[in-house]
């Protein structure tokens, strides 16, 4: 765009993320990913450093109001510009989205991105209860407001549409159909759950590393049908902060920058009865035909995941996202998002999201999954372990996806996780995305190296 | 006062603190955290305002969506303008009957709704409308519902004044099947 300048990730740091950080309370979460961050740089002095864009999730979850400025002022960055940000569960993609803004319109070199929640405040259930408020409180959360309920309406009406119409299209016994669709996509989520799981056991920092067998993951407790326990995404404690900075500014603090090529965010109505039933907005390469009959988004995708991906596919001129990215770290709050997402960004056509994992396409080619995975390796998505083996502390999320890019891109994740079993080789371009409440808002950010 | 007692695990400390309001975490760390409890509730004096007329209506056994006085698109989920146009919307009386566009059970939920699980979520879709309402299915299990069956809606009496006011449940009732 006219007039907007090019922004760089220069550093990034993480906490663990874990259950419960009681050691901690957020000021200090931040610090520690904060001073990690620094210690990355050390030409960048903290006097540098001006504004911040601190996001947090959940007044509910803090139990206090105005935490961003409490963070500021721990962080000593006083009086400097700061602003807190929220977006629901995109809150992290947003906050470096602001950033990024920050820099590229010429208002500062250097910005601070920092995020963080502290869920273990309240126990699981009621912490259940405070994220379902993030639905329309009239008409949704006195039903039997449940986030993970939400998403099993969606990803059961995206079988219908995409596995009980083409695979068992043949069978006349309607809820027969249904029932084997169902149960076909569960191997598949089922797939995506060992995928994240296995691949979290190389990544020091993640919550929930394991190596999940196919049996394990489908015999654990239903959540929500059809969702299970290891396709859900957990709470967690957790803070990441990115350090952003014009192209000048960068290129003293480091000599290897990544670029934030490019940015996109989409919304929906807030209520899933809401959502149109209209056409897709489509790729270039995606013909009319591909979805006739095809009523979209429904409840079955993600609008706002296909709009963020056109306008950052457009900022970035990025023609064939499968040839031009390197890897994709997602908003994996559940499995079955994982593979409705896919299709909204266009690694696959809609409806072709579970023979895009089946044949392992989103796997990474040098580790062992214990499955047959033909075309294992093309695009990996969540290399890190994503939301649901990493965790999911709201506020950092976004911005930890975007220090696990940016390491990647760096070609330094042997540096900052001990070991490279998850380094993508050659690693040049890679999206992160960030996905608010049933899917309200997204954001999609593009980073490269520079 | 005697001073908190001591846990090594997490969970224990949190039991204990809400037994006795404070316990010490032995943090592998090797900090000790002191943890306290920290309540916090209110009442909300909460107007439907211009949503009113429906929980009203409601109340007194009737469905009502609202269908833009411009473009005529229809909410089954009332909204007061049109996000299509922009214009206002009428109310109209929903048929009491409709079709699963989607569901799900429930086996764990909010702490609120926590009591009453399992139960079923279901999107409904009516005939003539555009777009959708989310309530509970009862009298039905897991195995038995499917897309596009035929629900019809029954309402709390009394009414409580929120969407729980209705709920649906199946509209044909099965023969009674052999074992
Ligand atoms: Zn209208």
């Amino acid at each position: 765009m006219p007039g907007q300048r090019k922004v760089y990730v220069v550093s990034g740091g993480v906490t663990k993320f874990a259950k419960a950080h009681p050691e901690m309370d957020f000021r200090l979460m931040v610090k520690r990913a904060y001073d990690y961050a620094m210690g990355d740089v050390p030409k960048l002095k903290a006097s540098e450093i001006e504004s911040s864009r601190i996001s947090y999730f959940s007044d509910h979850f803090a139990r206090q109001l105005k935490a961003a400025s409490m963070v500021q002022d721990f962080l000593g960055l006083n009086p400097k510009d700061s602003r807190r940000i929220e977006w629901g569960g995109a809150t992290g993609g947003q906050a470096v989205q602001a950033g990024w803004e920050t820099v590229a319109s010429g208002r500062n070199d250097v910005c601070l991105v920092a995020g963080f929640e502290t869920m273990s405040s309240v126990e699981t259930w009621k912490g259940n209860e405070f994220i379902a408020l993030a639905s329309d409180t009239n008409f949704d959360y006195p039903v039997g407001g449940f986030y993970t309920g939400y998403y099993a309406l969606m990803v059961q009406r995206h079988i219908y549409e995409f596995v009980r119409k083409t695979r068992f299209a043949g069978v006349k016994d309607e809820k027969k159909a249904q029932q084997a669709a169902t149960e076909e996509a569960k191997r598949v989520m089922a797939m995506v759950s060992v995928k994240n799981h296995i691949n979290a056991l190389h990544n020091p920092y993640s919550q929930y590393p394991e190596r999940l067998t196919m049996k394990e993951a489908l015999g654990r407790e239903m959540i929500a049908h059809p969702i299970n326990r290891p396709s859900v995404c957990t709470m967690s404690d957790g803070a990441a902060v990115l350090i952003l900075a014009s192209e000048e500014a960068a290129f003293r603090y480091t000599d290897h920058p990544v670029l934030i090529k490019g940015v996109g965010c989409g919304t929906d109505t807030m209520r899933l009865a809401d959502r149109p039933q209209g056409k897709v907005p489509r790729f270039a390469w995606e013909k009319a035909a591909d979805y006739a009959g095809l009523k979209y988004p429904g409840v079955h995708s993600f609008r706002a995941g296909r709009t963020a991906a056109l306008e950052a596919y457009k900022n970035s001129g990025i023609k064939n996202p499968i040839e031009e990215l390197s890897f994709v770290e997602l908003h994996d709050a559940y499995s079955s998002s994982e593979i409705q997402t896919y299709e909204d960004i266009g690694l696959c056509r809609y409806g072709e999201g579970y023979d895009f994992v089946e044949q392992g396409h989103p796997f990474l080619k040098n580790i062992d999954y214990g499955l047959n995975l033909p075309k294992r390796g093309t695009i990996p998505v969540n290399p890190s372990g994503g939301l649901i083996a990493c965790g999911h502390p709201v506020g950092a999320t976004g911005i930890m996806q975007g220090v696990f890019a940016f390491w990647q891109l760096q070609n330094s994740i042997a540096k900052h996780f001990g070991n490279d079993k998850l380094q993508i080789k050659d690693a040049e371009r890679g999206l992160i995305h960030s996905h608010a409440g049933t899917g309200s808002a997204v954001t999609v950010t593009i980073m490269e190296r520079a | 006062m005697a001073s908190p007692k001591k846990f090594a695990k997490f969970r224990d400390v949190m039991e204990e603190v809400k037994k006795s309001g404070a316990a010490i975490y032995t943090n592998p760390t090797g900090t000790s955290d002191l943890v306290v409890l920290s309540p916090y509730s209110m009442n909300y004096i909460h107007s439907y305002a211009q949503d009113s007329e429906f929980f009203l209506r409601l109340a007194k056994g009737k469905l009502y969506g609202s269908e833009c006085k411009n473009c005529h698109y229809r909410y089954a989920t009332p909204r007061s303008h049109c996000i299509n146009c922009g214009h206002e919307t009428k109310w109209f009386e929903l048929p009491l009957e409709g079709r699963v566009h989607s569901w799900t059970t429930c086996y764990f939920g909010s702490e609120e709704f926590l009591k009453e699980t399992p139960f079923n979520l279901v999107l409904v879709e009516f005939d003539g409308v555009d777009t959708l309402l989310l309530s509970r299915l009862f009298g039905i299990e897991e195995k038995d519902i499917y897309i596009g069956m035929g629900v019809k809606a029954r309402f709390r009496k009394p009414a409580r004044y929120l969407i729980s006011d209705v709920h649906f449940i199946p509209a044909e009732r099965k023969s009674s099947r052999r074992k």
